[in-house]
């Protein structure tokens, strides 16, 4: 039992930093590298201009990988950042809509979340930068069980930290 | 977890005696009370349930645990409860002779007596089962003996004892299931792994919700479970020992995503789904030796494996030919055969412990179904229809499914179903909140 508790205590450090990074609870972003003087949207360099200027996310048809046009261009300005902002390294979360089995979703966000990571690659982001994620239906951005929701859930987010190694 | 421990290791000296010499259960052929479950019982069969004679201090006892034993017959949908207020001669006594007629006048087919005592301490369950119209015994008197606090599984399994003299199936009540506790809104779940008896009593946590834990499943012996979760931050398989609540991650992976778990029929090896650079495959791990091996070497997504109960096969879903589909392979790998026929996706199929069949989720048309095929494919039926099915688990005895159940809208929630693999007796079951995920454990004793 000691050693459980343990166990947990540190799984909840590993799980606090992760859930900061990971951002899924909305919009509201704490991003344990980012200092206030970086905090600024203004500030291009920011993590605040990264996600609300740049795009911090790309969206999916249905039960598709495939990247959009819309999702490249966003995809080439994350590729810029992350370019300019070496010391910066990115959590890819790949997400599908609540329309399919767990497990398929599972597979289908981190099928997301790869297509992200390759096409980053390929605009010169080291793969060593990049580490992605699945969370499957776990955690819809967007609630309602309409199309006009499961758009905005078949996303990937692109989360960025400074400083810690992936 | 104190309470937990004490469950488990005070569950195991449950005994087991025939009241009277001879066999149990010595009469293979059990008369004419007789369910046929197959043929699709349409009228339950009336029973009659005097409450239980109550020795000293087991009054309370005595009452709950004829409650219980009711409540597994009629949540069966084959049987009846013939109410107390029409039963016409009182029982007295766990030994006087059965006044066939008057139980025969309110059509009572089956009528079970019993007793609870103390006896040093340990509590005495004692029953019998009469066929009223042939008027004779069904079965033999049994008794079981346990500590006060197992009382449940005492009137489990007097219940599952009734449920196989009369259908000739095995029972499924004396068991747990093992799923996932939500609570919160949909775009911030909070999730534990939780335990509780089949029938939703005796609900203990597992994990705390600081992760998000996903789709646990029984050992065949029902010792330990598997469960993904996400307090690396990353979904990984673990193993938890359920007597000391212990748990290891599956592998030492760290860099891939694992999940979709089952064990293998022998508690030897563990099926599951890896992810590496997007593609997700299927792998089976030793758990003596630690070896990994690769059973799926394809680009396409292969998960929800699922072991044969014989061992030697493993039916999965795969998106190979374009749409999420059924597939059988040898525990080797290699050629896999597609066994889902009709339209729709086809996913996270489960080998029902008779082998006879795979249950299913499928999607059509905006709609999710659970359903059954044989594991050729052929005669495929779908048990259920809702805005969200999905993730079917099998009773003990292959009859009854557990299925999870999310209605729609902002405010959705998950629930836990159960349905007979006839498509008959939907029904939900009784979770302290929001419940999704389950897997129905073997029989206990």
């Amino acid at each position: 039992m000691t050693l459980m508790i343990k166990t947990t205590a540190l799984v909840a450090m590993l799980s606090l930093s992760a859930c900061g990074a990971g951002g899924y609870f909305g919009d509201t972003r704490i991003e344990p590298g980012a200092g206030a003087a970086a905090g600024s949207a203004a500030d291009p360099n920011s993590v605040a201009y990264f996600t609300q200027t740049v795009g911090d996310r790309v969206l999916f048809p249905v039960d598709e990988s495939s990247l959009t046009v819309q999702a490249r261009a966003t995809l080439d300005d994350q590729a810029d950042w992350l370019l300019r902002n070496m010391e910066y390294t990115a959590l890819i979360e790949g997400h599908a809509d609540e329309q399919g089995t767990r497990e398929y979703n599972l597979a289908l966000g981190a099928r997301r979340a790869a297509a992200v990571q390759a096409y980053l690659v390929d605009r010169g982001i080291a793969a060593s930068r990049l580490r992605t994620v699945s969370y499957g239906k776990e955690r819809p951005i967007e609630i309602c069980s309409e199309e006009a929701c499961y758009s905005q859930n078949r996303r990937s987010v692109t989360v960025v930290s400074a400083g810690i190694g992936s | 977890m104190t309470r937990f421990l004490r469950l488990i290791t005070l569950a195991l000296p449950l005994v087991l005696t025939s009241v009277f010499a001879g066999p149990v259960l010595a009469q293979s052929n059990p008369g004419p009370l007789r369910i046929e479950i197959t043929e699709g019982v349409i009228e339950p069969l009336p029973f009659a349930l005097p409450q239980f004679i109550a020795g000293n201090g087991a009054n309370d006892a005595a009452s709950d645990i004829s409650r219980v034993i009711a409540a597994d017959l009629i949540g069966t949908g084959l049987f009846r409860e013939i109410p107390r207020s029409a039963h016409i001669s009182p029982v007295t006594s766990f030994d006087s002779p059965v006044q066939y007629n008057d139980w025969q006048a309110i059509n009572a087919q089956a009528l079970i007596t019993g007793s609870v005592t103390m006896e040093g301490g340990q509590m005495v369950v004692r029953f019998r089962l009469f066929d009223v119209f042939s008027e004779e015994p069904l079965g033999s008197g049994l008794q079981f003996v346990g500590s006060p606090e197992n009382w449940r599984r005492m009137a489990h399994n007097v219940a599952d004892q009734v449920y196989e003299r009369i259908t000739g199936e095995g029972g499924y009540f004396d068991t747990r299931v093992v799923f996932v506790a939500e609570e919160g809104p949909k775009n911030a779940r909070l999730k534990r792994i939780a335990l509780m008896d089949y029938d939703g009593a005796n609900v203990q946590f597992l994990t705390d919700s600081r992760s998000i834990v996903l789709a646990p499943r029984f050992s065949p012996s029902g010792d330990r479970i598997l469960y993904t979760s996400y307090e690396t931050g990353f979904p990984r398989v673990y193993v938890m020992d359920l007597a000391t609540v212990q748990r290891r991650p599956l592998d030492d992976l760290d860099g891939n995503m694992s999940f979709a778990p089952r064990f293998s029929p022998d508690g030897q090896s563990v099926v599951y789904s890896s992810e590496a650079g997007g593609n997700t495959d299927i792998y089976l791990m030793n758990l003596r030796t630690g070896q990994r091996t690769r059973l799926t070497d394809s680009p396409s997504i292969e998960t929800a494996p699922s072991f044969s109960p014989d061992g030697t096969q493993i039916v999965f879903e795969s998106d190979r030919s374009g749409t999420q589909q059924i597939y059988i392979m040898s525990v080797n790998g290699g050629e896999a055969r597609r066994i889902s026929r009709n339209d729709g996706r086809y996913g996270t199929p489960v080998w029902s412990p008779r082998g006879d069949l795979i249950a299913f989720t499928n999607q059509q048309g905006g709609r999710f179904h659970i359903g059954v095929m044989r594991t050729d494919g052929s005669e495929e039926r779908l048990l259920t229809s809702s805005f969200l099915d999905e993730g079917p688990t099998w009773a003990p005895n292959g009859r009854v499914i557990m299925f999870t159940r999310e209605t729609a809208g902002a405010d959705g929630a998950p629930a836990i179903y159960s349905v007979d693999i006839s498509g008959r007796n939907l029904q939900r079951v009784s979770t302290p909140g929001m419940a999704s995920d389950p897997a129905w454990s073997p029989l206990l004793r």
